[in-house]
């Protein structure tokens, strides 16, 4: 994690986490379920030809205050003030699983944000012939499986760091779990369909062949609901958490993207 | 002490091989397994087993709510409380739980139970668990982030619509409400005793001990697991400066009486095993979706008794020398289920036992000689535990006898 900044700013009160590497434009970035409870290798090749710049969601690791967020409205308001702390104008935006259905939000409820926007896997959406899979009725060992096309990747972003307190940690990461919930619980369906229109920036919808939580059909239901140019790109072998699964494929795409 | 006869109304038709082919009796339980048929004599025998444990002197008769749920059919206990406050006049209807959470609005909870406490000339109990993971957020989908606030929400809305003197408004976080008046009004006042049917979070302890409610732990796994629960309980209440007044607590224990040990042994190992085995094979997935374990309660290393319930079933099934050994099931003579509960209830300080005569797929003509037992040999044994020094003051307080309404008075008259 050398180089890597961190900065606390105060949403509802609560403090949140900003981390922060690399010079250049400036990228933004919404973590997918489970959070940033480290930095990663995808964040990493973005940041050598980038400004990385990724807020922790309330209740997400690094992050408090999901407690205050009822309705969808608070979520978006929540988004909005924390990207706004983060310095996004007019940028690029990046959403992956959980994050890529706020990204969504925002590109389509603050247009002026957002210039170019790129969804891994976003959730929100909810085709009745392909439901979203439950992602909360799992056990620590169905997890895992269930997010990432190799489980052992999910185990080690969520493993306790050298010299944590594993039961401390361990709430962090149900608090993760919970904060998902709150926002997407029961189907995860947040009936983005009706604001997928407003959505005018050239988006990149990126999928991971083997996602197991939501088919890479809905990349196409994104793709036709969106106003602005999209393009689809699936990756081989990547699970729902394409970013973790196949860092370099999913970032090389992405920074091509946003070019 | 009081004796309250406790009926989870199990569907009694699981086949044998259910936990090898089917994923779990909770929740995703196989359809197809459900006969309407049978389920029509089984609610009609459960009934009658109900109310025959009110006409042989049980102090209360209690009903509960699951819902999707194989060893519990009653997803309105309300409905079956309502056809007992007819068919009963003396013994307590305890609804051990509207769900408050589950209820939109849940004002829908105050009328209804205002509703059994007139019907019933104030025998109610009013009931109110948050409720288990598998009934609430997977069969009712509810939000685990915000269930606990919505009950706590809940709660005070219909305390209040049971209290208020005047229609008032509710401008709550979950709840909007310009008009509240519940109609009718409870008889009891200012409104019937409330208890708590809770797992071992320290938050429920303090909660209750704060309102003055009674504290139910409703453990499937007796005593012996109950005990470390029931003594942080008591160390709670010590240290919230409270009485060790017993009747603020209620513990469920299954038993099972025979004229011998060995008779016992015989006749109840097969319905134990069917719920021990069967009913209680659930999907632990289903057993902690995040947030509905309060972290405080994660830091107290307190897990949800049912979710730690399911996981234990899932693992294997429970034998029949672990019930017995382990006292899931108290067995034996009247003398020796009497000699136990005494223990047990003087050991956990517990005023209200919550007894289960029936249980898994015992017939009615078992479960009625297993409460007649219960009513002749062993209540007088040990009905009088606590009252010489302990008031229960969480004990329903119906209308005078003469003041009652007989049902079914004067129909041939009128008709003629």
């Amino acid at each position: 994690m050398s180089g890597v900044s961190e900065r606390t700013v105060g949403i509802n009160g609560h403090d949140c986490r900003i981390w922060e590497k690399g010079a250049g434009e400036p990228l933004f970035y919404l973590a997918g379920f489970g959070g940033l409870p480290r930095w990663t290798p995808f964040l990493e090749r973005l940041s050598a030809h980038r400004h990385v710049i990724a807020p922790s969601l309330p209740g997400f690791p690094g992050s408090a205050g999901h407690v205050e967020l009822d309705t969808l409205l608070d979520w978006i308001a929540a988004t909005l003030d924390l990207l706004d702390a983060a310095g996004l104008k007019s940028g690029d935006l990046v959403g992956a699983s959980v994050g890529g259905a706020l990204a969504a939000e925002i590109a389509a409820m603050s247009p002026a944000s957002v210039r170019r926007l790129a969804l891994i896997a976003p959730l929100g959406l909810y085709d009745p012939a392909a439901k979203p899979a439950d992602l909360w009725a799992q056990t620590p060992v169905t997890q895992p499986a269930l997010l990432c096309a190799d489980p052992e990747t999910y185990k080690a972003h969520i493993a306790p760091p050298e010299g944590a307190d594993a039961g401390e940690w361990g709430i962090l990461m149900t608090r993760a779990n919970e904060a998902a919930a709150r926002l997407l619980w029961p189907l995860c369906d947040t009936r983005l369909v009706r604001r997928l229109h407003r959505i005018r920036a050239e988006t990149l919808l990126v999928w991971g062949e083997a996602d197991r939580v939501l088919a890479p059909s809905y990349a196409q239901r994104f793709a036709d609901g969106i106003s602005g140019k999209s393009r689809i790109e699936i990756i081989p072998g990547a699970g729902h958490l394409a970013d973790l699964d196949a860092p370099g494929a999913v970032a090389e795409e992405v920074l091509a993207a946003l070019a | 002490m009081k004796l309250c006869w406790f009926h989870l109304m199990p569907y009694t038709q699981l086949p044998e091989d259910f936990r090898e082919k089917h994923n779990s009796v909770w929740v995703d339980i196989d359809r197809k397994l459900f006969d309407p048929a049978i389920a029509h004599t089984l609610y009609n025998e459960f009934m009658d087993e109900l109310e025959y444990a009110a006409e042989v002197g049980f102090d209360a008769i209690c009903v509960n709510e699951h819902h999707s749920n194989g060893y519990g059919m009653m997803p309105s206990p309300n409905l079956i409380a309502a056809t007992l406050a007819r068919r009963t006049s003396d013994a307590a209807i305890c609804v051990m739980g509207n769900s408050l959470a589950l209820y939109n609005p849940p004002t829908r909870v105050a009328e209804e139970m205002a509703m059994l406490d007139c019907i019933s000339g104030g025998r109610l109990i009013a009931g109110f668990p948050v409720g288990t993971p598998m009934d609430t957020c997977f069969a009712y989908s509810q939000n685990p982030s915000l269930l606990r606030d919505r009950y706590y929400e809940a709660h005070d809305l219909v305390i209040e619509a049971w209290t208020k003197p005047e229609p008032f408004s509710f401008n709550g976080r979950y709840n909007q409400m310009r008009y509240v008046n519940v109609w009718p009004q409870p008889i009891q006042k200012p409104h019937p005793p409330i208890w708590i049917p809770g797992g071992g979070s320290v938050e429920t302890w303090q909660w209750c001990a704060k309102m003055d409610y009674v504290y139910a732990y409703l453990s499937y796994f007796g005593y012996q697991m109950g005990r470390d629960t029931m003594r942080g309980f008591w160390t709670e209440m010590d240290r919230l400066g409270k009485d060790r007044n017993p009747y603020r607590a209620g513990f469920l224990q299954f038993v099972g009486i025979a004229d011998s040990k060995e008779e016992a042994l015989r006749l109840y190992k097969e319905p134990a095993e069917y719920f021990f085995g069967r009913c209680l094979h659930v999907d632990p997935r289903y057993g902690n979706p995040p947030g509905y374990v309060t972290e405080a309660t994660i830091r107290a290393k307190a897990v949800s008794q049912i979710g730690s319930a399911s996981s234990r079933a899932a693992r294997s099934a429970v034998t029949w020398d672990e019930i017995i050994d382990k006292g899931y099931v108290i067995v034996g003579t009247a003398d020796e289920v009497a000699d136990k509960l005494r223990e047990v209830a003087l050991d956990l300080n517990v005023g209200h036992f919550m007894l289960l005569l029936q249980y898994g797929n015992m017939r009615k003509d078992l479960a009625m000689h297993n409460t007649k037992l219960f009513a002749e040999r062993v209540a007088p044994q040990i009905r009088g535990l606590f009252d010489d020094q302990w008031e229960d003051r969480w004990w329903p307080k119906p209308l005078p006898k003469p003041s009652r309404a007989v049902p079914g008075t004067g129909l041939r008259e009128a008709a003629e």
